[in-house]
């Protein structure tokens, strides 16, 4: 048997009515079973039954969505472990809640074809969906590749490798002292290590502080629309949330007038902050002045500037505009279907790399291309917070959480007294977590490391 | 031309590490067996460095020991010193390394495979093997005799087209000035065999008397006595020390301003040389910012003067040896003995050999050693043992032994060769192994005797006496789980005198063991077994409650890997026809033909999704989803 228990969305993503996430392995009802609300304990149900019930978050008991689901016990499942499927609403925002809770309370995320590969493993495979299921190996394989791909270039794998650079050093080193006992370089110490790791640890916490996918995914992108008064801010937000159907909620806890709207771009989660601000003051000429913006900016990770197409570039529309370098933005001229009085050419040169849409919302000309501009964005993992580097997906937040476990364990190994060749162990398993975030882990990495780091011999 | 001269089960070709235990494991499996070496003088050779063991070789040689082999027993009986390493560290990574005294441990094990019934010994050079039907039938040696065998080993060492280089010299040899065996590489070429070339080097040597030990650091051997084998009874306690000098900044000028006349640099060498084992003009050019490099001085035995100058391996040209020689503290007159070499050889490429060392071109040849792109003479030894165990099985129509990743670091090296292949020569380090934790050097008696006895070379003596030890083990590891000891005045004692916390309730021995102040010694006194334990159950006991939690960590990743490593590739699989794998892996799989998929997951270049595929194609027993 598999030791660990496996999940994953297994219902294509987009925005189905229903999506469905499997949970897999020898833990599966006890994991599911603490994300689980509903009359009875999944552990004493039948096997083969369906349930009506709540998902909540492990850590926070957070309430995540009304679900259905099915126990199934060993063996009479697709992969012969025991299975536990729960349907959710579709839409990207509560499957991933939902897998995010499951991976919270213990299982890990599937690889590609893992599922099917259990299945023939534990003896039985699903004989007559043997092509669809290669079929979708492929495809998931390929777009893990491209999005591999895309991170390759990201600021993200930068880092990781940095990261992980600084771990095969310390294993390098570790890895001299052992097989090379009499060779002059410097003998670990337990403090030099420990030191090493809890410096590990810290980069890879602030990696996790950055890795708000999961929060985005329940809160939202928070997005901030600004831009002088008059500009169309309020028709914009109109037009977003006209056209998706937005949910208004109140936060418990917060004073009235902010208010924050949801809406959701083509599958992804928007939080449209301060939108009363934006709403009220409309009319109210200058009452969001530049200060404000920049604090309501502080809390974004998207940025929409609006500027006037039938206005020339005013001084506040320069200084946002050199504001929004520090920010992942969006420039939106809109009222294009009035003559011209801004020298386009100049702002796309003020704006640089910063993607520019023209828009008449009025006309409501231009949301297509904005809407593609905002997908595009957030799906090539341009999307960053604040503090920097955004991780962009579950695995990765799953994997960083085990590397980080790992270093843990390293440290709290040492403190044990235990020998440092043993609690290695611990940090070339994180040092594995990393490489696989970037799809690196080849253990050859660190037979090359020894001998380029060292002079051995003979 | 030629003569039949005779008929055997296993026919061995060369007598290094590999040869003897192939040969040894061959005849004593029942097969009566031939052993073939150019220079029968020349059995066992240290041709390099003139000791055993170290990190994971040592734990090699304890390996081939548990399996009935006997190098481990051969260098107890002729070391000059032995020493424990890494013993301010974990047990998993002790490690025994004995200086050896070359000339009698070539003696010693001339004189046990004389004495080996079963095996016949015969000095001849083989030039030719005799294949028929992609099946090897024999051998064919240079005078023109002709020998018939079920299975053949070979294990041909730095000999094949060996070629020695002294900087722009450079001559057809073997080792130490032997007769290269050309004709058999040319023959394994033609024979349709992917041939590599490699490099490897040795120091000169010097006289003991021209040199200054008094200005050098003593190197002593341990004193408590120490041995590789499970069966030595008698130790050695008369040691010679080694010493330890460095080279300078004058030593390192020398060789920069003679660089140019270094065939490393000159482009003479064609040969690809380990990392692991740089020459010291390598050394000085790609760590140009140390200002030392460590020479040991090393006996080469007990009856000669000669001394192995560890650290100084190099080809440059002779006068420029010794002139770096004298450069060095302690060396300032030394007399150069020997000089030092770099040899090239023909290896051929191991992923073209099963896990079993049975090459896939040709069935009934296996190859061991050298010849498979490893380097020392432990890797060779391990490997030989292995080839002679599944040549000896071969000719019984037993199916081959093979070790795997968790159980042995012979499991590890194997696996690696064949699955990945290497680029350099190969050598075994404990980073290499996954499973570090559970291939100790103290358990490899626990790891392998089982299997040893199974193949029929452990004696019934040995097996009993093996199975009372285990037996004792997890008697006292269970009563240390059942007993608790109480918080009486004698037991604070000697927490406190130990340096470590008092206990305020009744505590299992098993945990309290896990403190890393204690040790056995300690629990024993507060609650003494029924009868005294011998030290290695002692050993045992502490090592395996000690560190459960490590162990079991590991335990657990073996388990992950073993359904994959027992679900077996079938013959019939054609990669060709598996649409939906990469090319890479179609291209990696078709060279390895890997026998499990646990073997194929290891091969670079394939992926997770590629084995997934795999798997649906052999369940679907090749019919759907193939290309044609």
């Amino acid at each position: 048997m598999e030791t660990d228990t496996i999940a994953a969305i297994a219902t294509p993503l987009g925005e189905g009515g229903i999506a469905v996430i499997r949970v897999s392995g020898p833990e599966a009802i006890p994991i599911a079973d603490q994300i689980y609300k509903g009359k009875t304990s999944l552990a004493d149900v039948p096997t083969h039954t369906v349930h009506y019930g709540y998902i909540v978050h492990p850590d926070t008991g957070e309430r995540i969505d009304e679900v259905l689901v099915t126990v199934m016990r060993a063996p009479r499942t697709f992969t012969r472990e025991d299975v536990v499927e729960i349907s959710c609403h579709g839409g990207m925002v509560p499957v991933h809640a939902v897998l995010e809770a499951l991976l919270s309370a213990g299982a890990r995320l599937a690889e590609p074809g893992e599922f099917t590969k259990r299945a023939f493993l534990n003896g039985r495979i699903d004989l007559s969906q043997a092509e669809a299921v290669i079929d979708l190996i492929r495809a998931k394989t390929d777009r893990a590749a491209k999005v591999a791909l895309k991170q390759h270039e990201g600021r993200l794998s930068r880092l990781i490798r940095q990261l992980r650079n600084e771990i095969v050093e310390t294993l390098a080193h570790l890895a001299v002292n052992v097989d090379y006992p009499e060779y002059d370089a410097e003998e670990m110490t337990s403090r030099f290590l420990r030191e090493r790791c809890q410096q590990i640890e810290k980069e890879i916490d602030r990696l996790l502080s950055t890795a708000r996918q999961g929060k985005i995914y329940r809160e939202g992108i928070a997005t901030v629309i600004v831009g002088r008064p008059n500009v169309g801010k309020s028709s914009l937000m109109n037009a977003l949330t006209q056209e998706n159907k937005a949910i208004v909620t109140e936060i418990p806890g917060t004073t009235r007038d902010v208010i924050e709207e949801y809406v959701n771009v083509r599958g992804i989660p928007l939080r449209l902050l301060d939108t009363a601000g934006i709403r009220e003051t409309e009319d109210i000429v200058e009452r969001i002045g530049v200060e404000r913006t920049h604090k309501a900016l502080e809390q974004a990770d998207l940025v929409l500037l609006v500027l006037n197409y039938a206005e020339p570039l005013h001084e506040e529309d320069r200084k946002l505009i050199s504001i929004l370098k520090q920010y992942t933005a969006i420039v939106i001229v809109n009222k294009i279907d009035l003559p011209g009085q801004l020298n386009l050419e100049e702002v796309r040169s003020l704006v640089g790399d910063t993607p520019l849409i023209t828009t008449s919302l009025k006309q409501e000309k231009g949301i297509e291309e904005l809407e593609e501009a905002i997908a595009s964005l957030f799906l090539l993992g341009k999307v960053e917070t604040a503090e920097g580097t955004y991780v962009s997906n579950a695995r990765h937040i799953h994997l960083l959480k085990k590397a980080k476990q790992n270093v843990r364990d390293c440290i709290d190994g040492i403190d044990a007294g235990v020998p440092l060749d043993m609690v290695e162990i611990d940090l070339k398993n994180a040092w594995q977590n990393l490489g696989e975030i970037i799809g690196e882990a080849v253990a050859e990495d660190l037979i090359d490391q020894i001998f380029s780091q060292f002079c051995l011999g003979k | 031309m030629g003569y039949i001269a005779g008929e055997y089960d296993v026919i061995v070709v060369g007598a290094g590490h590999a040869g003897c235990e192939a040969a040894l494991a061959a005849a004593r499996m029942g097969c009566s067996t031939l052993l073939l070496t150019i220079n029968l003088d020349m059995i066992a050779y240290m041709p390099c460095n003139p000791s055993i063991g170290g990190p994971a070789k040592g734990h090699v040689v304890r390996e081939i020991d548990a399996l009935g082999g006997e190098m481990g027993k051969n260098i107890d009986k002729t070391h000059i010193q032995m020493r424990m390493l890494n013993t301010g560290k974990g047990p998993a990574v002790y490690a025994l390394r004995a200086q050896a005294d070359k000339v009698l441990y070539q003696r010693e094990m001339k004189k046990v495979l004389e004495n080996q019934p079963n095996l016949v010994l015969h000095q001849g050079m083989v030039e030719k093997l005799i294949v028929e039907n992609g099946t090897c039938k024999g051998v064919v040696t240079r005078t023109g005799a002709h020998y018939r065998s079920k299975t053949v080993v070979l294990t041909t060492g730095t000999y094949l087209r060996g070629k020695v280089i002294i900087g722009d010299l450079s001559y057809e040899s073997g080792p130490n000035n032997q007769l290269p065996a050309v004709n058999l590489a040319h023959h394994l070429h033609e024979l349709g065999f992917e041939m590599v070339r490699f490099k490897t080097g040795t120091p000169p040597r010097v006289n003991r008397k021209s040199i200054d030990t008094s200005r050098m650091e003593i190197q002593p051997g341990d004193e408590e006595p120490r041995a590789f084998s499970y069966e030595t009874t008698e130790f050695i306690t008369d040691q010679l020390p080694c010493w330890l000098t460095y080279t300078n900044e004058k030593t390192h000028q020398y060789i920069r301003d003679n660089l140019h006349r270094a065939p490393m640099y000159s482009g003479v060498i064609e040969g690809r040389g380990p990392r692991y084992c740089p020459s010291i003009e390598d050394k000085i050019v790609r760590f140009a910012d140390k200002g030392r490099h460590q020479i040991f001085i090393e006996p080469e035995g007990r009856e000669t003067e000669e001394m192995y100058v560890q650290g100084l391996s190099t080809s440059l040209p002779e006068d420029v040896q010794l002139q770096i020689l004298r450069t060095i503290e302690g060396l300032e007159k030394a007399e150069m003995m020997r000089t030092g070499y770099a040899i090239e050889y023909d290896a051929i490429v191991p992923t073209q050999l099963w896990p079993s060392l049975e090459t896939k071109l040709v069935e009934n040849l296996f190859t061991a050693g050298q010849i498979n792109g490893t380097s020392g003479y432990e890797e060779a030894a391990g490997q030989g043992i292995m080839a002679g165990i599944n040549a000896a099985r071969k000719v019984q129509g037993k199916d081959p032994v093979i070790l795997d990743r968790s159980q042995a670091y012979i499991g590890v090296l194997i696996d690696d060769l064949v699955t990945k292949g290497t680029n350099e020569p190969y050598r075994l380090l404990t980073s290499r192994a996954e499973y570090r934790l559970l291939l100790r050097h103290d358990n490899a008696d626990l790891r392998l005797t089982e299997i040893g006895y199974e193949i029929g070379l452990i004696s019934e003596e040995r097996y009993r006496r093996f199975i009372a030890k285990k037996e004792a083990i997890e008697k006292e590891i269970a009563r240390l789980r059942a007993t608790k000891v109480k918080p009486t005045p004698e037991v604070q004692a000697i927490l406190k005198e130990m340096g470590t916390t008092e206990i305020h309730n009744a505590v299992e021995l098993a945990d309290l063991i896990k403190r890393p102040e204690l040790s056995y010694k300690e629990i024993a006194r507060m609650s003494p077994p029924p009868e005294p334990l011998a030290p290695e159950v002692e050993e045992q006991v502490e090592i395996q409650l000690k560190y459960e939690g490590y162990i079991k960590k590991s335990l657990q990743q073996v388990e992950k890997m073993r359904k994959m490593e027992e679900k077996r590739i079938p013959d019939w699989v054609d990669y060709n026809k598996i649409a939906g794998i990469s090319s890479e892996a179609r291209e990696k799989l078709n060279q390895v033909r890997p026998v499990s998929l646990g073997q194929a997951s290891r091969i670079s270049g394939v992926s997770p999704a590629d084995i997934s595929i795999l798997m649906v194609y052999i369940e679907q027993g090749g019919k759907v989803y193939s290309k044609t």
